[in-house]
């Protein structure tokens, strides 16, 4: 009985919040909003929407955005899987790499902040010896107008996540037998993988490579903190107007919140025809037998692309952390003058109360998206089939739809139902974020279980109770709270669905360190930016040391 | 389409007025007011991009605590904006008790919006504070008058701010420095790049234009008004003709700009610009104090004088915690609260207070302060112009926008 | 019409209509009754119905007893049913000792009385003494002889052998097959065997049904 509920509030948790959000977002796009004296439906606010100057350059930069982002991160690991693919360095870079995915989108957009700038890192190390650049020089790198540096910024971001997705898929398609099939066809390493293998990959990763694109196309921490200023990109701007003091300014805003919507669609279908025009080149090249064996040059870059992203997070997140304990530091000073824990000490305090209540809602809503998780697998077991492809998708709801789409409708309905800033409703919209990824990654570990230990419990007259507590559980308690970290990750980076259903008044770390990026103090930002990618660290910490604690004395609990 | 009438129906219901909060608190009848303020929580909406603000402001909760036994939640603010926006919506949704926010850090056009709307605590409270009486009502006239709007007792004055500009004398020469907008500019085609402001509707970044304009306008009488539409373009044409030559010659071209004052501060340490300004004049000192700037800046105004206002704290009508506010507000006048304001080490913002109303004692806490090496003494100052009406800054950022926000 | 032993009674098996199994046969205590056929002809099919831990997609009808009650609408919990596959499937985050206990019916009661017997279980299968042992530190041979002292802890009444010797070397595998039987006869467990080993059906020494061909 129970269980029958697990998959009833996977649907409703993960679509209700997303229709009513967008109800609740459209609805005054077209001027009805009753408590604002919208009682008419009409496109007066699409009319004052475009009539925003630059309305459509920010639309298309994020459009452009999101393609690129995509695009280059896609490329950049498919090329890497090819070329490296089951050789100890793919491993490595492997394992250099995974850690990324749980540091906040915020957090490394700061770490690259921090190493391109004009005064950052790489102008310090290099200055003024190799440039005599005695002073940083003036040039618009960070918040560049073409929106550069913030597409680096999510590049170097999507990458580790779309690694561990094919990563995950890439079993399914027997690689090390096929590769060596192909191999003996005599085709090249990258061609062979694109040819034989790719083809078979790529749909697997598809809906996550949508979310890469729906995400970029309406990104707006990273937006805020690397991203063009002249004019904002769409949802940065969308977020402005929400906050604005004219509330008539909410009907463009949800206009707004409309284009957007139609943006990142748009950016999807784009994307859906260049994997058609792809699939025809590929094919092109496939049928005429082009083996493509001298790529060296490729296989190296593909390494190089991978080894200065992850490099690059990794330095920045170094300059982050030096900032934290610096006293004053001029340029082109490679390091501060002085060391100074008095940053520390004064933002502590203050950190407190946004780091208990990080903790609180992360803890709180991994707890219930894992344990809605189990339920939708237990019912699974039960029905002895899994969901479609509709329940797939569904899943990726919440990461399909740009968040302002229906965050903002959703902001409303909780405003009119007095929960806003509610911890409950923070929960709630955390929720809608965490569960999608707890499904997601519970769902191989939890398949590849060997039934038959069930069974074998049952025969020795284990009830399922007894059998999921003392079974089930400890043996998969190393990929739950592996799970539970990634959800609480999650969790911690959520930046949009706290700012605006937290209202101001629960504040996260991540909303506090992009609330401070707009004022540039390196040392604060270096603070909470640290906390950032050490509460995450510390989840996945915890994960690991706890069952191989408990298990010490059994190997085969061991990975 | 269920989902769609669900949420209409929830709109609709939200148009229903909540119960209305009744109990208002009479502040002539001070422990009256101490005593319903205990226990309350307020909720207090300020600009949080400091971080030695936000420090004062938490010394501040943690005094309010043990002495009045009110709970000061700061709710950091990239924008005050966002705090009206709050109790406009509030007010909308027919929310009028019970709001969210208590206690607003504001001036300018946010309070001639909140006052014409009556968002505001009323009748006027704030000359009814207890620390009332030490205020320097007479020779600080931004104190009654906020950005030329009449105050009316609906908010209570906290701080004193002057533009003023800070450089490093590590690389400038005294004799070098501007001495109006027209030598900024000057100096700025002699140092290309070296030279920006935040970008506007950024409070500092706007108030720059106003500076602009209140120097360049030939009638200074006209910024007392509300703008007056059809001559707008023709008025400000002085002011946008200095923007046009200015740009190129900024920072990054124009093409970007520092989003705030802290953000230039960090440029002005990382010797990317070299003037920068702040509406705070001990803000070099307390930068330095810190460690965020090196020894060597120093502070400089314009002998034609710069743009001088106060920043004053208002309750919304709707405040859940109407006499915790009050008990707030009135601390935050108080001499103490004011001193401690002062001292650059902790923030450096200058003080409402007369300090002939002091007793010694108080007066000799301000004594004690070393305002710095690098903060103007208020004789060195330089003389106040005054804001112009609320409407001016609108309407100039809307402008700005539209010429120099979208890019090219 | 029952009496003790196995009665597979008029059990009819079908995957998408299409039947794979329909058998009806008696096993008494301490007999074998070996179901042979080649792989995918559902020989495992019939066992996991027994078990009554059979894949919903399957259709299936038909009675089953087990000691003269009938199970066929039992949890497979409640069927007093032990299993061994051919994997041993020791529980890895219990030790030998753990697996035992856990298999052992609540009935004992009182942990000396509950470690005597795990001690004496063990002992039957020729390892005593290994009780605080990681399972994953066992041997093969060691692992499967575990995995029978379990399921006999468990005081069955019936046991299900799913091909639980196809993994062991041959010489491991007849003594291993020796002792499984002996146990059983020892116990009076009717057994019912999946194999597609014709020495497994002839070491069995019972009937022989062949299914699938």
């Amino acid at each position: 009985m129970l269980t029958r509920l697990g998959p009833m509030l996977a649907i409703g948790l993960l679509t209700a919040p997303v229709a009513f959000g967008l109800a609740g977002t459209v609805l005054p796009a077209f001027g009805y909003l009753p408590a604002l004296g919208g009682m008419e439906f009409g496109l007066a606010p699409f009319a004052t929407l475009f009539a925003e100057p630059a309305i459509l350059m920010s639309a298309l930069m994020s459009l452009v955005t999101g393609l690129v982002t995509a695009a280059i991160s896609l490329t950049a690991v498919m090329l890497f899987t090819a070329a490296w693919g089951g050789t100890r360095l793919f491993a490595r870079i492997q394992h250099l790499i995974s850690p990324l995915l749980s540091l906040p989108h915020a957090a490394s957009a700061f770490a690259l902040a921090f190493l391109i700038a004009p005064s950052g890192m790489i102008a310090r190390l290099i200055s003024p010896e190799l440039t005599g650049w005695e002073r940083p020089p003036d040039l618009l790198i960070v918040h560049d107008p073409l929106g550069l540096s913030m597409m680096a910024g999510l590049i170097v971001k999507e990458i580790p996540f779309l690694l561990l997705v094919t990563l995950a898929a890439l079993p399914q398609v027997k690689p090390a037998r096929m590769r060596a099939l192909i191999a003996s066809m005599g085709y090249g390493r990258i061609s062979g993988f694109v040819l034989g293998l790719w083809p078979s990959i790529y749909p697997q990763i598809r809906l996550p490579v949508f979310a890469v694109i729906a995400f970029a196309t309406s990104v707006v921490d990273v937006a805020a903190i690397l991203g063009p200023t002249t004019p904002a990109p769409l949802a940065v701007r969308l977020v402005n107007w929400m906050n604005d003091p004219d509330l008539s300014m909410r009907f463009l805003a949800s206009a707004g919140a409309v284009l957007q919507l139609g943006v990142t669609a748009a950016a999807i279908l784009i994307w859906i025809g260049f994997e058609k025009i792809g699939a025809r080149l590929r094919d092109r090249v496939a049928c005429a037998g082009r083996r493509l064996r001298r790529d060296s040059g490729l296989r190296w870059g593909a390494l190089a692309a991978m080894l200065v992203s992850a490099g690059a997070i990794f330095a920045g997140l170094l300059a982050l952390g030096l900032w934290s304990v610096a006293g004053l530091w001029q340029y082109p000073d490679l390091l501060p003058a002085r060391f100074d824990l008095r940053n520390w000490m004064r933002v502590l305090p203050s950190l407190v109360e946004p780091l208990a209540i990080t903790l609180f809602v992360a803890f709180i809503s991994t707890l219930v998206a894992v344990v809605i998780a189990i339920l939708c697998f237990v019912r699974e077991d039960e029905m002895g089939y899994p969901p479609g492809r509709g329940a797939l998708a569904l899943l990726y709801m919440p990461l399909l739809v740009p968040q302002v789409a229906f965050l903002f409708g959703l902001q409303l309905l909780f405003i009119l139902t007095g929960v806003q800033a509610t911890m409950a409703a923070l929960v709630f919209a955390h929720l809608v974020f965490v569960l999608p990824y707890a499904y997601l990654s519970l769902k191989d570990p939890w398949r590849a279980f060997d039934r038959r230990y069930d069974q074998i419990a049952a025969g020795l007259g284990k009830g399922p109770v007894e059998r999921f507590f003392q079974i089930r559980l400890p043996m998969l308690a190393r990929p739950l709270l592996a799970v539970a970290a990634i959800g609480f990750s999650v969790s911690v980076g959520l930046y949009l669905p706290t700012l605006l259903i937290g209202a101001g008044r629960l504040t996260t770390i991540t909303t506090e360190a992009v609330a401070l990026a707009s004022g540039g103090n390196r040392r604060v930002i270096g603070i909470y930016a640290f906390m950032q990618m050490v509460l995450p660290a510390a989840g996945f910490a915890v994960a690991t040391i706890v069952p191989a604690l408990i298990f010490r004395r059994y190997r085969d609990m061991h990975v | 389409m269920r989902a769609l009438l669900f949420s209409t129906a929830l709109l609709a219901i939200g148009t229903a007025p909540a119960a209305a909060d009744t109990t208002q608190p009479d502040p002539s009848n001070w422990d009256a007011v101490l005593e319903d303020a205990r226990g309350e929580t307020v909720y207090f909406n300020a600009w949080g991009g400091s971080q030695n603000i936000n420090d004062y402001i938490g010394w501040a909760g943690d005094e309010l605590k043990e002495r009045f036994g009110v709970t000061l939640k700061h709710v950091k603010l990239e924008d005050t904006a966002s705090a009206v926006a709050t109790v406009v919506a509030e007010k909308a949704a027919g929310r009028d008790g019970n709001g969210t926010v208590d206690l607003i850090w504001i001036n300018g056009e946010n309070f001639a919006a909140m006052k014409e709307q009556g968002l505001i605590l009323s009748p006027g409270w704030a000359e009814k504070l207890p620390n009332w009486t030490f205020v320097d009502v007479e020779n600080k006239p931004t104190i009654r008058t906020d950005f030329t709007v009449p105050v009316e007792g609906l908010e209570s004055p906290w701080g004193m701010a002057k533009l003023v500009f800070f450089y490093d004398t590590a690389r400038i020469k005294v004799e070098d420095l501007p001495r109006d907008t027209d030598g900024l500019l000057k100096w700025a085609q002699e140092n290309p790049g070296r030279f920006s402001y935040p970008q506007p509707p950024d409070f500092i970044g706007s108030s720059f234009l106003k500076q602009v304009l209140a120097e360049k306008i030939d009638d200074p009488s006209l910024l007392l008004d509300p703008v007056d539409e059809e001559r707008f373009a023709e008025v400000t044409k002085p002011l946008f003709d200095f923007l046009d030559g200015l740009n190129p010659v900024m920072w990054r071209s124009g093409r970007a700009y520092p989003q705030n004052y802290p953000a230039m501060k960090q440029l002005l340490a990382d010797s990317e610009l070299d003037i920068i300004f702040a509406f705070n004049p001990a803000e070099a000192s307390s930068a330095i104090a810190n460690g965020e700037l090196p020894d060597t800046v120093r502070s400089f105004t314009f002998p034609g004088g710069t743009l001088a206002n106060t920043h004053f704290l208002t309750i919304p009508y709707n405040a859940s915690a109407k006499a915790g506010a009050l008990v707030a507000a009135n601390f935050l006048m108080s001499p103490e609260a004011q001193a401690r304001k002062q001292d650059p080490a902790i923030w450096g913002d200058p003080t409402v207070l007369a300090l002939d109303k002091l007793n010694e004692e108080d007066r000799a806490r301000f004594d004690a302060i070393d305002l710095g090496a690098a903060t103007l003494r208020p004789d060195e100052l330089g003389p106040a112009l005054d804001e112009p009406h609320p409407s001016w800054m609108e309407r100039i950022e809307t402008e700005w926008k539209r010429r120099y926000g979208v890019g090219n | 019409m029952t009496d003790a032993g196995l009665f597979i009674d008029g059990v009819t098996i079908a995957l998408e209509g299409r039947e794979i199994v329909s058998l009806t046969k008696r096993v008494a205590p301490g007999e074998v009754l070996t179901v042979m056929g080649p792989s995918g002809a559902g020989k495992s099919t019939l066992l996991a119905y027994v078990g009554g831990f059979l894949d919903p997609v399957f259709s299936a009808r038909g009675r089953v007893f087990v000691a003269g009650t009938e199970v066929t609408a039992l949890k497979p919990e409640d069927r007093h049913v032990g299993v061994l596959f051919q994997d041993p499937l020791l529980f890895p985050h219990m030790s030998v000792g753990g697996n035992l206990m856990f298999a052992l019916p609540e009935a004992v009661r009182g942990r000396a009385a509950r470690v005597e017997r795990v001690a004496h279980a063990l002992e039957g299968v020729g390892l005593a003494g290994l009780e605080a042992r990681d399972p994953a530190t066992l041997s093969g041979g060691q692992k499967s002889r575990v995995a029978l002292a379990r399921v006999l802890a468990s005081t069955p009444r019936a046991l299900l052998l799913d091909e639980p010797f196809s993994k062991l070397d041959a010489e491991l595998r007849a003594q291993t097959r020796e002792l499984v039987f002996s146990k059983a006869r020892e116990s009076g467990l009717p057994v019912l065997l999946v194999t597609h080993d014709a020495a497994d059906a002839e070491a069995a020494g019972g009937d022989i049904v062949r299914i699938g061909e």
